[in-house]
Formats: structure tokens, C-alpha cells, sequence
């Protein structure tokens, strides 16, 4: 009991409790130099350095804040939910298209850490882009569900359009979409083809087009079997690398490709018939 | 206007069948020493065999159709407007009628029917 208690006055001795700054102190690692890409679309632009301390736990969004905070009120950044939900902070960390909040700096190599915009989007201030062309290939694509055979008028005859878990299954990957934008800016074929929709705007045109509930791919078909459209894909799968969610564009592209060239197996088709209990496979 | 889907399809289909078709023709050099297979009177005597000139005519089509496709492909991504569009598929449609055109003609003359 006594050699017990002995210990617990040596840790105590060892750890002063209450100490917060103490152990702050500890828990900043060490100091980083922040590179941010600064233009506001009349001078010319550079890097602005700031020297920011660190944790284990600080995230570039973090340090930018900082940054904003004590060194200079005026840098340019969009943000908003601190937590990968918004896709607000989507910059080139590093050269590679990140979210800012989902990038600890203690995962990036080296005491340089640079941030600039993202690629193949206009430039508006500092790390902020336009992202009004690519929210409008996003909604070219219909991306909600459409179906002239469900009657939505009579309330008599409204129910709930059932699916099936495997129904769910088939989009539901596609669906964590947050429309961040890194993979458009990742993508090779937007750099050079402004009218190609991109890997968000293809893979939410899959998403809608095996869902049961929706009969629309028709529609779709025009932006998405055009010249510029998905034949376009170089399938270099930089989209699905850099998503932070894991919704792999590049697989949606393909499957779609498959659709288009009646390829792949009709999942709408096939669930339809799972469903009546005609399908046979 | 023709869909890019269907467009796309024969990009495919041509393309796997021309692998098919090139392979017989690599093949068929192997069957003698392959100086002696680019002989004058031996290239003469592949194009009298009619089998084998119906071969030479298929890749000549199936290349012409996937090569002028792939390069109008490549020549869309550099600019994106309407005339440069209509300009990439007109030449590359022309260009690949014109090299089928001068294939084919080659072939009937070293077949012997166009004298």
C-alpha cells in the first residue's frame, strides 16, 4: 500500500494536475510555415508564409484560421461545418485537391505546408473559386429523381414507392456526394475539355439512373451522350483518389459506360423484375 | 446527329476487331523467313489470293474507322466551339474515306482486276 501511494505522489509530481499551459506546451509539436496563394484578380499573385505552431490534432483549416486570426485578417477562405459534411474548404493542399478541415498537418510531410486554389475553377479571392460552372453541369443532369408513372396528384392513390436494401445498395455509394469539387479539380480531362461535366456531375447521373424510383436517363442522355460528354473520360481515376467521402466517380463513370452501351446488366430493369418475381438469375 | 454512344460502340468493335485481323496478318509473315515474306512476287501472290485480300481490305477499313475516330477525339479536347467541331468531324470523315479510297484502290490494281 505504501509503495502505491508512493508512486501516485511521484506521478503526481511528475504531472501537475490543472497545468493546462503545461501541457499545451507539449502537445504543440512544432512550428510550420504556411504557404497561402494570394490574388485578388487585379495584381499579380504569390505565396503569402505565415508561421503558424502546431498540434497533433491541428488541421490545415486550423492553421489558416490562425493565420486569418493573428497574422492577417484579409486572407480569402471559404468555410463552414469543420467537418467534411459541407465541402465548403476544398483547396490544393500540398498540390493535391483536399479539404482543408479533413487535413491534419501532422499526416503532411515536411514544416512547408502550401495552399492554394482549386484547379479548373475560376479564381475569385485568394483560396476561394467560382463554382458556378460546375454546379450548373451538376444540375443539367437532373440530379433528383423523375417518374411519369407515379401518380403524385391523388392522395387516395399515394404511397410510399418501397425499395429493397439491395434497391439502395446499387446508388447509395454515389449518393455521399457532397459536391466539393476536388474531382473536378483533379480531373485531367476538365483541364482541357470546358464542356466535359465532369466525374461529380457523370457519377450522380449513375446514381440517379439506377434508382428504381426514377425513369429519367433519357433526358439525362443528352448532356451525358454527347461529344464532350462521358466518352470523354480518360478513365486516369484521379477523381476517385482524391474524394473524401469514397464515392469513386471513376466507377460510376464506367458502370454508366456500360449502361450507355447495354454492356452491364439493366439494374433498374432486373430489380423491377426481382420485385415481381419474374427475374430468374 | 448520330449519338457519341453508338459513335463509340464502333470505336470498340473496331478496334478489338482489328487486333483480330492484324494478329492473322503478323501470323501469316511467320509462315516463310520473313525477308522472304516481303518479297516482291510474294506480296504479288498474297494479293491474288482472294481470302487474303479480303483481309488486307478489312484491317484497311477497321483502322482507317478506329485511327480517324481516335484523332478526332484527340482533336475535340484542344477546342471546345461549334466550327471547330464541325471542321475536326468533317476532316477526319473525308481524311478516312480518302486513305479507305486509296486502299482499296491499291489493293484492286495489285490484284490484277483493274488492268
Amino acid at each position: 500500500m505504501n509503495e502505491l501511494i508512493k508512486r501516485i505522489k511521484m506521478f503526481r509530481n511528475n504531472h501537475p494536475a490543472g497545468d493546462e499551459n503545461a501541457d499545451n506546451e507539449k502537445n504543440i509539436r512544432e512550428k510550420i510555415n504556411l504557404k497561402v496563394f494570394r490574388t485578388n484578380g487585379k495584381s499579380e499573385s504569390h505565396f503569402d508564409t505565415f508561421e503558424i505552431p502546431i498540434m497533433r490534432w491541428t488541421t490545415v483549416l486550423d492553421a489558416l484560421l490562425h493565420a486569418k486570426s493573428y497574422c492577417d485578417s484579409s486572407i480569402g477562405i471559404r468555410y463552414s461545418c469543420r467537418m467534411a459534411s459541407c465541402g465548403s474548404c476544398g483547396m490544393k493542399i500540398n498540390g493535391i485537391p483536399r479539404l482543408a478541415c479533413y487535413t491534419k498537418i501532422s499526416e503532411l510531410k515536411g514544416g512547408i505546408v502550401s495552399c492554394e486554389p482549386l484547379a479548373n475553377f475560376p479564381q475569385i479571392r485568394d483560396l476561394v473559386t467560382d463554382f458556378s460552372v460546375f454546379f450548373n453541369h451538376h444540375k443539367q443532369i437532373q440530379p433528383f429523381i423523375q417518374n411519369e408513372n407515379i401518380q403524385t396528384e391523388d392522395r387516395e392513390v399515394l404511397t410510399e414507392y418501397i425499395q429493397k436494401p439491395e434497391d439502395v445498395d446499387k446508388y447509395l455509394q454515389f449518393s455521399y456526394c457532397i459536391k466539393c469539387g476536388l474531382c473536378y479539380s483533379a480531373c485531367p480531362t476538365v483541364a482541357t475539355d470546358t464542356k466535359f461535366p465532369g466525374p461529380q456531375a457523370l457519377s450522380q447521373a449513375y446514381r440517379y439512373s439506377v434508382d428504381n424510383r426514377d425513369n429519367a436517363l433519357g433526358k439525362r442522355q443528352n448532356i451525358i451522350d454527347d461529344r464532350h460528354g462521358i466518352w470523354r473520360c480518360h478513365f486516369a481515376g484521379s477523381c476517385s483518389a482524391v474524394c473524401p467521402k469514397g464515392v469513386d466517380p471513376a466507377l460510376g463513370i464506367q458502370l454508366l459506360r456500360g449502361h450507355m452501351l447495354r454492356f452491364s446488366k439493366n439494374e433498374q430493369k432486373l430489380a423491377e423484375l426481382q420485385d415481381r418475381g419474374l427475374d430468374k438469375s | 446527329m448520330i449519338r457519341e454512344s453508338l459513335i463509340m460502340r464502333i470505336h470498340y468493335i473496331t478496334g478489338i476487331s482489328a487486333l483480330f485481323v492484324v494478329a492473322v496478318h503478323i501470323t501469316m509473315r511467320l509462315l516463310m523467313p520473313f525477308d522472304s515474306s516481303i518479297e516482291y512476287q510474294n506480296i504479288i501472290a498474297n494479293y491474288h489470293n482472294i481470302a487474303y485480300s479480303i483481309l488486307l481490305e478489312s484491317i484497311l477499313v477497321l483502322i482507317a474507322i478506329h485511327g480517324f475516330n481516335g484523332l478526332r477525339i484527340m482533336l475535340l479536347e484542344l477546342r471546345q466551339n461549334r466550327l471547330w467541331e464541325n471542321g475536326v468531324t468533317i476532316f477526319t470523315i473525308s481524311a478516312m474515306m480518302t486513305v479507305v479510297a486509296y486502299g482499296t484502290r491499291t489493293i484492286i490494281l495489285a490484284q490484277g482486276l483493274g488492268a
